[in-house]
């Protein structure tokens, strides 16, 4: 891959994917990779959002369920658009 | 069948058991807290040694007890340690340890400090230590096969790029040496929470994977359950892991799992600090998942060479067992380099594959294992931290 990825993703099935880069700024027309296939995409960065933090790659609701490895990994507690920032504000545990 | 990694040799210490160690330390273990003083005396008194003071020992009782004589037995019994001086406050526990050790074949000696002192006590043992490193000093390393090398792994300061580079790094690890021979440990019992599911068929088979959810379960229920004032949100997750972009504990117990690979299984279970009975392989040890329980945990269970993938920057290290660190995070290894023993944040860019990971970490476990220091040893770090089940009598 020539272009350094912005935005990777695990698996096709989901739902967000993890910034690794670091000064990622709104507006950025992110390079998308699916690790399992090393597939690609475009999206665009609707916020300023720090290396490892995760990124909505569709329009999210509450209630959604955030998917991540393919597998169920939390709750989404307010709406986020996509290219939006998730995180501890917006999804929460199912467990504990 | 044989594959790359069959041929692959280390010069390590063959030990009376059989067993094989990477290090070669005389430890002057104390039986409990208020040995400690005497401990670090000996070692200051006599260079070569290593002091492992901690905290407890006294006035436990029951399981709780057990884990104390298992921890304190089990570090004197790791193979990277040569010979061992114990100190205790009376000749009762202090000669169990010992006794305990001394099961290994290799020269253990005991003391303890009522009816003598600490001066009389620091006397006597310093002769004793004395003697232990110039006979552990002559020992040679001879060659050993990989297989012959126990390794165990726990992450730490997790984040999002550790389930991406750092933890499935040490899974190809394990994919490929667990078929030579070697034996591995993971862990974490609170940390599998999201992905049990998964974790219960990684199992040899469906009795061994019971045993393991039952044992998850009670976890659960008789410790998070019990004594949870809020949703751990400040716990499990960390505050650095949050820093760090994991949200919520399912999203970290699937990217620490991937630390067992697309093929390994483990075959059996083990008590915190409980040793492998069952033959090589890879076991499941219930542990904290805090990093320096865990590994002291891991070391008392045989471990001679730890794998600690990290993404925030986890600094952490053993008294007697080299911890080799892993990181995939650019900004990790642009701000705390000096901790880095593995960098691969080339899988972030895309530029290294989780199979090239993989060899390099192996062939860090190679160098470490013939006497490499790694980034936490150079630094000093010798966190020794026991698992405590619950308050003293």
């Amino acid at each position: 891959m020539s272009e350094i990825p912005h935005l990777l993703v695990h698996e096709h099935a989901d739902n967000v994917g993890v910034v690794v880069v670091e000064g990622l700024t709104a507006g950025t027309d992110m390079l998308c990779c699916v690790t399992h296939d090393n597939s690609t995409f475009r999206l665009t960065a609707g916020a300023d959002v720090p290396i490892g933090h995760k990124i909505a790659l569709k329009d999210l609701n509450d209630g959604d369920t955030a998917i991540k490895y393919g597998e169920d990994i939390g709750k989404i507690i307010a709406e986020i658009p996509k290219g939006g920032h998730v995180h501890t504000h917006n999804c929460k545990t199912k467990r504990w | 069948m044989s594959s790359k990694y069959s041929n692959i040799t280390v010069k390590a210490f063959r030990r009376e058991n059989g067993r094989v160690g990477v290090r070669n330390h005389v430890v002057i273990l104390p039986v409990d807290d208020i040995s400690n003083a005497a401990c670090e005396a000996v070692a200051n008194n006599v260079k070569g040694t290593l002091a492992i003071p901690h905290a407890y020992g006294r006035l436990q009782f029951g399981e709780d007890l057990e884990l104390h004589f298992r921890t304190m037995i089990g570090t004197g019994a790791n193979p990277n340690v040569a010979a061992v001086v114990v100190i205790g406050i009376e000749p009762g526990w202090t000669k169990r340890i010992a006794d305990g050790i001394r099961e290994t074949g290799k020269p253990v000696a005991e003391f303890s400090i009522e009816q003598n002192g600490d001066f009389e006590t620091i006397r006597a043992a310093s002769w004793k230590a004395k003697e232990f490193v110039h006979w552990s000093s002559e020992l040679q390393r001879e060659e050993c096969s990989i297989s012959d090398i126990w390794v165990s792994t726990k992450c730490g300061e997790s984040d999002t790029t550790t389930g991406l580079g750092s933890c499935p790094t040490v899974g190809n690890m394990y994919d490929k040496l667990l078929p030579e021979g070697i034996t591995g440990f993971f862990g974490e019992t609170s940390e599998i929470t999201g992905a049990e599911h998964i974790c219960q068929k990684r199992a040899i088979n469906e009795e061994v994977g019971e045993r393991w959810y039952k044992m998850w379960k009670a976890y659960q229920d008789d410790v998070i359950f019990a004594h949870q004032t809020d949703d751990l949100s400040d716990s499990q997750p960390t505050k650095g892991n949050i820093e760090g972009g994991l949200t919520t504990i399912e999203e970290k117990a699937l990217g620490n799992l991937e630390k067992i690979g697309r093929t390994s299984q483990y075959i059996d279970i083990l008590e915190p600090a409980e040793a492998p009975k069952s033959g090589k392989g890879l076991y499941f040890m219930d542990s904290s998942s805090a990093a320096a329980e865990c590994v002291t945990l891991m070391a008392a269970g045989g471990a001679v060479i730890h794998t600690f993938p990290t993404g925030q920057g986890n600094v952490v290290g053993n008294p007697i067992v080299p911890v080799i660190k892993i990181t995939a995070n650019p900004r990790t290894v642009r701000t705390m380099s000096e901790h880095v023993d593995v960098d691969v944040s080339g899988i972030l860019r895309r530029e290294m594959t989780i199979d090239e990971a993989g060899d390099e970490l192996i062939d860090m476990i190679r160098r470490t294992a013939n006497g490499r220091n790694t980034a936490a040893e150079a630094l000093g770090h010798r966190e020794f931290s026991m698992t405590k089940l619950y308050r003293s009598a």
